[in-house]
């Protein structure tokens, strides 16, 4: 693919987590660069924050390892761990201190003291718009601002990597917006790692997004190369008059790069056909010139790029194929789709 | 060691962040000097000691430690924040010795608290004051052998009631492992060095020491040694359990 070979910043290699009988992750190996934003997607109960929980050292991988910069997670965990910045799932903090004191308390635990320790202390409030509660005690506030204390602990030492699992969790629109460009702002020096049940956000924000299911990685790829996985992807919809329809058909179904045309609608007195395009390439225009040198009248044309949500449930809904399809979806994935 | 005194002391200012701190250290000046007045008739013996009143400490900390104790881990990991501490780059050891230095110096604030009644019997009459300065140690000595096995209980369960009755239930036993009504029961049947090392492992064997003036490197090391033996386990108890 594009990418030059990047040094990892979060490397996993293989990593498995058994809780009992339960194999909550089984075998999720991921590398993250810095400038990447990974989208780490899944259904509930796929292994995301048992793996987040071993990429920050809060657990033990029972095989695998996790390198940290290249430093080994299990071997030196301190050194590791000061690279890093968390936000846990739900953001826990302490409920009896304030969003000042509990932030003085990380920063004196991140190393730094003295008019330092509040200088980094009155950033991260800032960045993540705690003023104004900065002196209120935790458990007082608001769900929103209680993440956003979680996200001022992570991002208070300027680690050069992000853990944060569902950051923008019961954020109404505007703190999830303040979030995402947050996020965005602080990409280009970071590794960022954010688990989310949002697809938008992937698209917003993520340079790249893995999807995992019942502890595996079944889809790795940006969100374009993950629509491509869709079939009706660069499909060309078009909307004619009922009258035209028949030579319209004709028509796209003619065209050298259409593998297909279906009958989407037919609605007052109108009939939308979708076009696919083999090989997901671009057709719209062959489309609209054809139907143009035929002239019939066009109401409307469009690309489908095919939504993430349809990705997702195409890619973990499939229970007992989902084993099967795991291997080769990543091919595809890294082939950018070419070929399917 | 920054990191034990960063932890320690955001855990000793959480104490007074809520009043549940206030509350503690009334009852237990309260309790403490109560027991020594109607219990332990610290005047009508007509002796200028603070023997009756040290003598109920085994037993009122039976109730009051556990109390202090167990919220230490069980709301860490009900909460949520152990994931917190235990990502931050500190070593698990320093979290659970900061924890406990904090709870410890709680408990020391409470016992200073009891002075009054040590001028009282200053102004009674000619007190042994060596004696009891020791005992005040042996007390605080052993309030920490009770905190760490409350501490490592609270590691193992999330419920802190549950924290508190099975602490307050091992302190017990480690009580009634010198009364002679246990070790009676055991002499019976089990050799001598059995008999012994029970009752070298009571609390009150070595507290009753310390207050009758004899403050013995022994009694120092037995308590000492819990304390380290229970915080070991505790580190493993954390270790284990955080994560469910």
């Amino acid at each position: 693919m594009t990418e030059p070979v990047k040094p990892a910043l979060i490397k996993t290699e293989r990593l498995i987590k058994r809780f009992g009988d339960i194999t909550a992750v089984n075998g999720i190996s991921l590398n993250v660069a810095r400038g990447e934003v990974l989208g780490f997607l899944g259904p509930n109960g796929a292994g995301k924050s048992t793996t987040m929980k071993m990429i920050t050292g809060f657990l033990e991988p029972d095989e695998g390892r996790v390198l940290i910069g290249g430093t080994d997670m299990h071997a030196r965990p301190l050194e590791a761990k000061r690279r890093i910045g968390y936000l846990p799932e739900g953001a826990p903090a302490y409920g009896d201190m304030t969003p000042r004191t509990f932030l003085r308390f990380v920063a004196e635990i991140r190393g730094f003291d003295g008019s330092d320790r509040d200088r980094k202390v009155e950033v991260a409030g800032e960045k993540t718009g705690l003023h104004g509660v900065m002196d209120q005690r935790v458990e007082t506030l608001s769900k929103g601002y209680k993440r956003r204390v979680g996200l001022a602990q992570a991002i208070l030492h300027d680690p050069e990597i992000l853990i944060l699992d569902e950051p923008t969790d019961g954020l109404d629109p505007n703190q999830k917006y303040h979030v995402r460009s947050l996020i965005e702002e602080m990409a280009a020096d970071k590794a960022i790692v954010v688990s989310t049940h949002i697809l938008e956000e992937v698209e917003a924000v993520c340079t790249r997004a893995v999807i995992i299911d019942r502890g595996r990685v079944v889809a790795d790829g940006t969100a374009e190369e993950l629509q491509k996985r869709l079939p009706y992807h660069n499909a060309v919809t078009v909307d004619v008059p009922e009258a035209a329809s028949g030579p319209a058909e004709a028509v796209l179904k003619g065209l050298a790069n259409v593998s297909g045309v279906e009958e989407v609608a037919r609605l007052n007195g109108h009939v939308q056909f979708r076009a696919l395009a083999s090989g997901h390439r671009e057709i719209v225009a062959e489309v609209a010139s054809a139907l143009r040198d035929k002239s019939i009248t066009v109401d409307q044309i469009y690309v489908e790029r095919g939504r993430l949500d349809d990705v997702f449930r195409e890619i973990t809904t499939h229970d007992t194929h989902a084993e099967r399809r795991a291997g080769n979806v990543i091919g595809q994935a890294n082939n950018g789709g070419a070929g399917a | 060691m920054r990191n034990v005194w960063i932890i320690a002391k955001r855990e000793f200012a959480g104490y007074f962040n809520t009043a549940l701190a206030f509350v503690f250290v009334v009852i237990f000046v309260a309790l403490t000097s109560a027991f020594a007045f109607y219990v332990g008739n610290l005047f009508g013996r007509g002796q200028a000691d603070l023997y009756p009143f040290f003598q109920y400490h085994p037993w009122l900390y039976l109730m009051l430690v556990p109390a202090v104790a167990m919220r230490l881990w069980a709301e860490e990991r009900k909460s949520g924040t152990i994931e917190l501490l235990m990502t931050l780059p500190i070593a698990p050891w320093q979290a659970i010795v900061g924890k406990f230095l904090a709870a410890w110096a709680f408990i020391g604030v409470a016992l200073v608290l009891t002075f009054p009644i040590w001028i009282t019997v200053n102004m009674l009459g000619n007190p042994d004051n060596g004696v009891i300065l020791a005992s005040y140690i042996g007390s605080f000595l052993m309030a920490g052998a009770y905190l760490s096995i409350g501490s490592f209980i609270s590691a193992l369960t999330k419920n802190q009631v549950i924290a508190f009755i099975v602490s307050a239930l091992i302190c017990f036993l480690f009580i009634m492992a010198g009364l002679n009504l246990v070790l009676g029961f055991f002499r019976e049947w089990a050799p001598a060095f059995i008999v012994s090392g029970l009752e070298s492992m009571s609390f009150l064997s070595h507290f009753d020491q310390i207050t009758r003036g004899l403050i013995g490197l022994p009694s120092v090391i037995f308590y000492l040694s819990m304390i380290a033996f229970f915080l070991f386990a505790n580190t493993l108890a954390v270790e284990q359990k955080k994560a469910e």
